[in-house]
Protein backbone atom coordinates (compact mmCIF):
# COMPACT_ATOMS: atom_id res chain seq x y z
CA UNK A 1 0.00 0.00 0.00
CA UNK A 2 2.35 2.42 1.15
CA UNK A 3 4.74 1.48 -2.25
CA UNK A 4 1.92 2.69 -4.44
CA UNK A 5 1.27 6.22 -2.26
CA UNK A 6 2.43 9.03 -4.50
CA UNK A 7 5.01 11.22 -2.82
CA UNK A 8 3.78 14.61 -3.18
CA UNK A 9 5.22 17.48 -3.54
CA UNK A 10 8.47 17.60 -2.61
CA UNK A 11 10.36 20.79 -2.84
CA UNK A 12 14.00 21.69 -3.18
CA UNK A 13 16.32 23.22 -0.79
CA UNK A 14 16.23 26.26 -2.47
CA UNK A 15 12.23 26.44 -2.95
CA UNK A 16 12.05 26.13 0.64
CA UNK A 17 14.52 28.42 1.06
CA UNK A 18 12.51 31.13 -0.89
CA UNK A 19 9.07 29.67 0.47
CA UNK A 20 10.23 30.92 3.81
CA UNK A 21 11.75 34.29 2.89
CA UNK A 22 7.89 34.82 1.39
CA UNK A 23 6.82 33.67 4.89
CA UNK A 24 8.66 35.78 6.83
CA UNK A 25 7.60 39.42 4.17
CA UNK A 26 3.82 38.13 4.46
CA UNK A 27 4.15 37.76 8.59
CA UNK A 28 6.35 40.88 8.69
CA UNK A 29 3.62 43.25 6.71
CA UNK A 30 0.73 41.48 8.93
CA UNK A 31 2.41 42.59 12.08
CA UNK A 32 2.97 46.18 10.22
CA UNK A 33 -0.61 46.47 9.39
CA UNK A 34 -1.66 45.36 13.32
CA UNK A 35 0.81 48.73 14.75
CA UNK A 36 -0.45 51.18 12.15
CA UNK A 37 -4.09 50.24 12.43
CA UNK A 38 -3.46 49.99 16.87
CA UNK A 39 -2.01 53.29 15.87
CA UNK A 40 -4.41 55.13 13.48
CA UNK A 41 -7.03 54.05 16.38
CA UNK A 42 -5.39 55.75 18.84
CA UNK A 43 -4.77 58.80 16.14
CA UNK A 44 -8.41 58.92 15.15
CA UNK A 45 -10.14 58.15 18.87
CA UNK A 46 -7.62 60.27 20.84
CA UNK A 47 -8.47 60.48 24.91
CA UNK A 48 -11.91 58.85 23.76
CA UNK A 49 -10.30 55.76 23.18
CA UNK A 50 -10.21 55.49 27.61
CA UNK A 51 -14.23 56.43 27.28
CA UNK A 52 -15.38 53.64 28.30
CA UNK A 53 -18.71 53.67 30.39
CA UNK A 54 -18.94 50.85 32.78
CA UNK B 1 -8.27 1.64 -12.21
CA UNK B 2 -9.64 4.84 -11.45
CA UNK B 3 -7.78 5.33 -8.46
CA UNK B 4 -4.65 4.81 -10.50
CA UNK B 5 -5.86 7.46 -12.98
CA UNK B 6 -6.97 9.67 -10.68
CA UNK B 7 -3.61 9.62 -9.10
CA UNK B 8 -2.02 10.59 -12.68
CA UNK B 9 -4.16 13.24 -12.62
CA UNK B 10 -3.21 14.82 -9.25
CA UNK B 11 0.63 13.68 -10.22
CA UNK B 12 0.73 15.21 -13.37
CA UNK B 13 -1.36 18.50 -12.44
CA UNK B 14 -0.15 19.91 -9.85
CA UNK B 15 1.24 23.20 -10.15
CA UNK B 16 5.31 23.59 -10.19
CA UNK B 17 6.10 24.76 -6.57
CA UNK B 18 6.77 28.70 -6.49
CA UNK B 19 9.98 30.06 -7.30
CA UNK B 20 8.99 33.40 -6.55
CA UNK B 21 11.34 35.80 -4.40
CA UNK B 22 9.63 38.65 -2.00
CA UNK B 23 11.79 40.72 -4.29
CA UNK B 24 9.50 39.32 -7.52
CA UNK B 25 6.43 40.74 -5.53
CA UNK B 26 8.08 43.90 -4.96
CA UNK B 27 8.69 44.16 -8.49
CA UNK B 28 4.85 43.77 -9.36
CA UNK B 29 4.11 46.52 -7.87
CA UNK B 30 6.59 48.46 -10.08
CA UNK B 31 8.14 50.58 -7.63
CA UNK B 32 10.17 53.06 -9.78
CA UNK B 33 6.21 53.93 -11.16
CA UNK B 34 5.19 53.86 -7.68
CA UNK B 35 8.13 56.55 -6.15
CA UNK B 36 6.54 59.16 -8.73
CA UNK B 37 3.05 58.55 -7.24
CA UNK B 38 3.51 58.91 -3.77
CA UNK B 39 5.86 62.05 -4.58
CA UNK B 40 3.00 63.68 -6.68
CA UNK B 41 0.23 62.54 -3.88
CA UNK B 42 2.43 64.09 -1.12
CA UNK B 43 2.94 67.22 -2.88
CA UNK B 44 -1.37 67.43 -3.22
CA UNK B 45 -1.55 66.56 0.42
CA UNK B 46 0.60 69.18 1.54
CA UNK B 47 -0.42 71.66 -0.30
CA UNK B 48 -4.57 71.37 0.39
CA UNK B 49 -5.74 72.78 3.07
CA UNK B 50 -6.48 72.33 7.06
CA UNK B 51 -4.51 69.92 9.39
CA UNK B 52 -3.97 66.33 9.06
CA UNK B 53 -1.76 64.10 11.96
CA UNK B 54 1.11 62.93 10.15
CA UNK B 55 -0.24 59.26 11.09
CA UNK B 56 -2.93 59.70 9.35
CA UNK B 57 -1.21 61.28 6.20
CA UNK B 58 1.37 58.43 6.23
CA UNK B 59 -1.48 56.36 6.19
CA UNK B 60 -3.05 57.74 3.04
CA UNK B 61 0.30 57.64 1.02
CA UNK B 62 0.86 54.16 2.28
CA UNK B 63 -2.33 53.47 0.73
CA UNK B 64 -2.30 55.62 -2.62
CA UNK B 65 1.30 54.08 -2.94
CA UNK B 66 -0.05 50.15 -2.19
CA UNK B 67 -3.51 50.84 -4.67
CA UNK B 68 -0.58 52.40 -7.24
CA UNK B 69 0.98 48.95 -7.27
CA UNK B 70 -1.59 46.65 -7.46
CA UNK B 71 -2.30 48.18 -10.47
CA UNK B 72 0.97 47.46 -11.54
CA UNK B 73 0.46 43.91 -10.95
CA UNK B 74 -2.79 43.66 -12.60
CA UNK B 75 -0.87 45.26 -15.14
CA UNK B 76 1.96 42.89 -15.49
CA UNK B 77 -0.91 39.95 -14.93
CA UNK B 78 -2.91 40.89 -18.05
CA UNK B 79 0.29 42.38 -20.39
CA UNK B 80 2.19 39.02 -19.65
CA UNK B 81 2.16 37.24 -22.83
CA UNK B 82 3.52 41.19 -24.43
CA UNK B 83 5.71 41.81 -21.82
CA UNK B 84 7.63 38.78 -23.11
CA UNK B 85 8.24 39.83 -26.24
CA UNK B 86 9.96 43.13 -25.30
CA UNK B 87 13.72 43.23 -24.17
CA UNK B 88 12.80 46.16 -21.55
CA UNK B 89 10.26 43.88 -20.01
CA UNK B 90 11.02 40.17 -21.08
CA UNK B 91 12.39 39.71 -17.29
CA UNK B 92 9.38 40.95 -15.34
CA UNK B 93 8.60 37.90 -13.02
CA UNK B 94 5.62 36.32 -14.84
CA UNK B 95 6.99 36.10 -18.43
CA UNK B 96 10.65 35.27 -16.59
CA UNK B 97 8.13 32.12 -15.03
CA UNK B 98 8.89 32.83 -11.30
CA UNK B 99 5.43 34.08 -10.74
CA UNK B 100 2.37 32.57 -12.47
CA UNK B 101 -0.60 34.57 -13.66
CA UNK B 102 -3.01 33.62 -11.25
CA UNK B 103 -0.99 34.62 -8.15
CA UNK B 104 -0.04 38.17 -9.72
CA UNK B 105 -3.78 38.25 -10.03
CA UNK B 106 -4.29 37.40 -6.50
CA UNK B 107 -2.03 39.76 -5.75
CA UNK B 108 -3.09 42.82 -7.34
CA UNK B 109 -7.00 42.13 -6.05
CA UNK B 110 -5.83 41.24 -2.79
CA UNK B 111 -4.02 44.64 -2.72
CA UNK B 112 -6.41 46.92 -4.61
CA UNK B 113 -9.02 45.69 -2.43
CA UNK B 114 -7.41 46.52 0.59
CA UNK B 115 -5.87 49.40 0.02
CA UNK B 116 -8.94 51.40 -0.93
CA UNK B 117 -11.02 50.05 2.26
CA UNK B 118 -8.32 51.13 4.63
CA UNK B 119 -8.01 54.79 2.60
CA UNK B 120 -12.05 55.23 2.86
CA UNK B 121 -12.13 53.77 6.38
CA UNK B 122 -9.12 56.22 7.82
CA UNK B 123 -9.79 59.36 5.59
CA UNK B 124 -12.77 59.67 3.44
CA UNK B 125 -14.39 58.00 1.21
CA UNK B 126 -13.78 60.42 -1.92
CA UNK B 127 -10.68 60.03 -1.86
CA UNK B 128 -10.85 55.99 -1.80
CA UNK B 129 -13.58 56.26 -4.58
CA UNK B 130 -10.74 58.13 -6.48
CA UNK B 131 -8.31 55.67 -5.88
CA UNK B 132 -10.62 52.92 -6.47
CA UNK B 133 -11.17 54.59 -9.80
CA UNK B 134 -7.38 55.24 -10.68
CA UNK B 135 -6.85 51.36 -9.93
CA UNK B 136 -9.73 50.95 -12.57
CA UNK B 137 -8.94 53.20 -15.18
CA UNK B 138 -5.18 51.80 -15.09
CA UNK B 139 -5.93 48.20 -15.17
CA UNK B 140 -9.40 47.74 -16.65
CA UNK B 141 -9.41 51.26 -19.05
CA UNK B 142 -5.60 51.63 -20.29
CA UNK B 143 -4.47 47.94 -20.11
CA UNK B 144 -6.91 45.62 -20.88
CA UNK B 145 -8.41 48.11 -23.50
CA UNK B 146 -6.54 50.92 -24.73
CA UNK B 147 -3.16 50.21 -24.78
CA UNK B 148 -3.77 47.59 -27.28
CA UNK B 149 -6.19 49.19 -29.62
CA UNK B 150 -5.25 52.77 -30.06
CA UNK B 151 -2.57 54.85 -30.62
CA UNK B 152 -4.25 57.84 -27.86
CA UNK B 153 -3.67 54.43 -25.38
CA UNK B 154 -1.02 56.72 -23.36
CA UNK B 155 -2.80 60.08 -24.40
CA UNK B 156 -6.19 59.01 -22.20
CA UNK B 157 -4.60 56.25 -20.02
CA UNK B 158 -2.29 59.62 -19.01
CA UNK B 159 -5.47 59.65 -16.06
CA UNK B 160 -4.35 57.28 -14.57
CA UNK B 161 -1.02 58.43 -13.31
CA UNK B 162 -2.71 62.05 -13.15
CA UNK B 163 -4.72 61.01 -10.41
CA UNK B 164 -2.29 61.05 -7.34
CA UNK B 165 -1.86 64.25 -6.03
CA UNK B 166 -5.91 64.70 -6.23
CA UNK B 167 -6.51 61.83 -4.54
CA UNK B 168 -4.31 62.95 -1.72
CA UNK B 169 -5.70 66.78 -1.51
CA UNK B 170 -8.84 64.54 -1.41
CA UNK B 171 -7.41 62.41 1.39
CA UNK B 172 -7.00 65.79 3.09
CA UNK B 173 -9.81 67.58 2.75
CA UNK B 174 -12.61 65.59 1.77
CA UNK B 175 -13.53 67.46 -1.22
CA UNK B 176 -11.54 69.00 -4.21
CA UNK B 177 -10.74 72.26 -5.89
CA UNK B 178 -9.13 74.43 -8.30
CA UNK B 179 -5.13 73.44 -7.46
CA UNK B 180 -5.27 69.24 -7.65
CA UNK B 181 -7.64 69.63 -10.89
CA UNK B 182 -4.13 72.21 -12.31
CA UNK B 183 -1.56 69.38 -11.01
CA UNK B 184 -4.10 66.91 -12.95
CA UNK B 185 -3.46 68.83 -15.79
CA UNK B 186 -0.01 69.29 -15.58
CA UNK B 187 0.93 65.50 -15.80
CA UNK B 188 -1.82 64.97 -18.61
CA UNK B 189 -0.41 67.19 -20.59
CA UNK B 190 3.25 65.75 -19.34
CA UNK B 191 2.32 62.06 -20.47
CA UNK B 192 2.59 61.88 -24.08
CA UNK B 193 5.56 63.40 -24.59
CA UNK B 194 7.17 61.76 -21.38
CA UNK B 195 6.14 58.64 -23.21
CA UNK B 196 6.55 59.10 -27.13
CA UNK B 197 10.17 60.40 -26.74
CA UNK B 198 10.46 56.90 -24.96
CA UNK B 199 8.51 55.33 -27.97
CA UNK B 200 10.79 56.77 -30.12
CA UNK B 201 13.80 54.85 -29.53
CA UNK B 202 11.60 51.80 -28.53
CA UNK B 203 9.17 51.76 -31.55
CA UNK B 204 10.60 48.14 -33.06
CA UNK B 205 9.77 46.34 -29.53
CA UNK B 206 6.25 47.37 -29.56
CA UNK B 207 6.09 46.83 -32.79
CA UNK B 208 7.06 42.97 -32.24
CA UNK B 209 4.39 42.77 -29.75
CA UNK B 210 1.37 44.48 -31.31
CA UNK B 211 1.21 47.90 -29.39
CA UNK B 212 -0.03 50.44 -31.54
CA UNK B 213 2.01 53.10 -30.18
CA UNK B 214 2.33 56.30 -32.08
CA UNK B 215 5.89 55.85 -33.46
CA UNK B 216 4.45 52.23 -34.79
CA UNK B 217 0.93 53.36 -36.36
CA UNK B 218 1.98 57.26 -37.56
CA UNK B 219 5.55 57.17 -38.36
CA UNK B 220 8.11 59.01 -36.37
CA UNK B 221 7.35 62.13 -38.25
CA UNK B 222 3.92 62.35 -36.80
CA UNK B 223 5.12 61.66 -33.29
CA UNK B 224 7.91 64.02 -33.16
CA UNK B 225 5.34 67.01 -34.50
CA UNK B 226 2.73 65.27 -31.67
CA UNK B 227 5.38 66.03 -28.96
CA UNK B 228 6.11 69.43 -30.01
CA UNK B 229 2.50 70.60 -30.03
CA UNK B 230 1.51 68.56 -26.74
CA UNK B 231 4.90 70.29 -24.99
CA UNK B 232 3.66 73.48 -26.27
CA UNK B 233 0.37 73.12 -24.34
CA UNK B 234 2.05 72.17 -21.26
CA UNK B 235 5.08 74.46 -21.05
CA UNK B 236 2.12 77.23 -20.23
CA UNK B 237 0.24 74.64 -17.89
CA UNK B 238 2.80 74.20 -15.99
CA UNK B 239 2.98 77.82 -14.92
CA UNK B 240 -1.00 77.79 -14.10
CA UNK B 241 -0.72 77.26 -10.41
CA UNK B 242 0.83 80.73 -10.14
CA UNK B 243 -0.99 82.23 -12.52
CA UNK B 244 -4.18 81.26 -10.47
CA UNK B 245 -2.26 81.99 -7.40
CA UNK B 246 -2.24 78.47 -6.38
CA UNK B 247 1.68 78.81 -5.83
CA UNK B 248 4.16 81.58 -5.08
CA UNK B 249 7.27 83.31 -7.24
CA UNK B 250 9.32 80.49 -6.85
CA UNK B 251 7.44 78.09 -8.20
CA UNK B 252 6.28 80.30 -11.20
CA UNK B 253 10.25 81.20 -12.19
CA UNK B 254 10.79 77.63 -12.05
CA UNK B 255 8.09 76.61 -14.18
CA UNK B 256 8.85 79.12 -16.61
CA UNK B 257 12.61 78.15 -16.96
CA UNK B 258 11.43 74.03 -16.54
CA UNK B 259 8.43 74.84 -19.50
CA UNK B 260 11.16 77.00 -21.70
CA UNK B 261 13.64 73.93 -21.48
CA UNK B 262 11.22 71.03 -22.12
CA UNK B 263 9.98 73.06 -25.20
CA UNK B 264 13.90 73.09 -26.21
CA UNK B 265 14.19 69.65 -26.14
CA UNK B 266 10.79 69.27 -27.96
CA UNK B 267 11.98 71.06 -30.53
CA UNK B 268 15.45 69.11 -31.14
CA UNK B 269 13.29 66.17 -31.28
CA UNK B 270 10.53 67.43 -34.00
CA UNK B 271 13.97 68.73 -36.10
CA UNK B 272 16.64 66.61 -34.73
CA UNK B 273 20.07 66.75 -36.56
CA UNK B 274 21.27 64.23 -39.10
CA UNK B 275 23.69 62.27 -36.28
CA UNK B 276 20.52 62.75 -33.23
CA UNK B 277 17.80 61.37 -35.67
CA UNK B 278 19.75 58.28 -36.34
CA UNK B 279 20.51 57.40 -32.81
CA UNK B 280 17.33 59.02 -31.16
CA UNK B 281 19.64 60.80 -28.78
CA UNK B 282 17.48 63.73 -28.79
CA UNK B 283 14.16 61.49 -28.16
CA UNK B 284 16.27 59.53 -25.15
CA UNK B 285 17.38 63.82 -23.43
CA UNK B 286 13.84 64.54 -23.82
CA UNK B 287 12.42 61.50 -21.75
CA UNK B 288 15.60 61.99 -19.30
CA UNK B 289 14.65 65.28 -18.91
CA UNK B 290 10.95 65.11 -19.01
CA UNK B 291 10.97 63.48 -15.19
CA UNK B 292 13.78 65.81 -14.01
CA UNK B 293 11.02 68.56 -15.18
CA UNK B 294 7.95 67.08 -13.06
CA UNK B 295 10.05 66.07 -10.33
CA UNK B 296 11.01 69.57 -10.06
CA UNK B 297 7.95 71.35 -10.41
CA UNK B 298 6.39 69.26 -7.63
CA UNK B 299 9.64 69.76 -5.37
CA UNK B 300 8.98 73.20 -6.07
CA UNK B 301 5.64 73.47 -4.65
CA UNK B 302 7.05 71.07 -1.72
CA UNK B 303 9.43 73.59 -1.07
CA UNK B 304 6.97 76.77 -1.12
CA UNK B 305 4.63 74.89 1.30
CA UNK B 306 7.81 73.97 3.64
CA UNK B 307 8.50 78.04 3.67
CA UNK B 308 5.09 79.08 4.38
CA UNK B 309 5.73 76.76 7.39
CA UNK B 310 8.27 78.40 8.79
CA UNK B 311 6.65 81.57 8.17
CA UNK B 312 9.79 82.41 5.34
CA UNK B 313 6.79 83.02 2.87
CA UNK B 314 3.38 84.56 2.87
Amino acid sequence: MNETEPEGVVLTEEQKRRRRARSIAIGLALGALVLLFYVVTIVKLGPGVLNRPL
Amino acid sequence: MSLISETEKLTTTAPEPSMATVGDYLALLKPRVMSLVVFTALVGLVIAPGQMHPVLAFTALLCIAVGAGAAGALNMWYDADIDALMQRTADRPIPAGRVTGGEALAFGITLSVGSVVVLGLFTNLLAAALLAFTIFFYAVVYTMWLKRSTSQNIVIGGAAGAFPPVVGWAAKTGGLDLDPVLLFLIIFFWTPPHFWALALFRAQEYARAGVPMLPVTAGEATTRTQILLYTILLAPLGVTPWLFGSAGPFYGAVSIAGGLMMLGFALRVWRPGPAEAASHAAGKRLFGFSILYLFVLFAALLCEQGLRGLGWMA
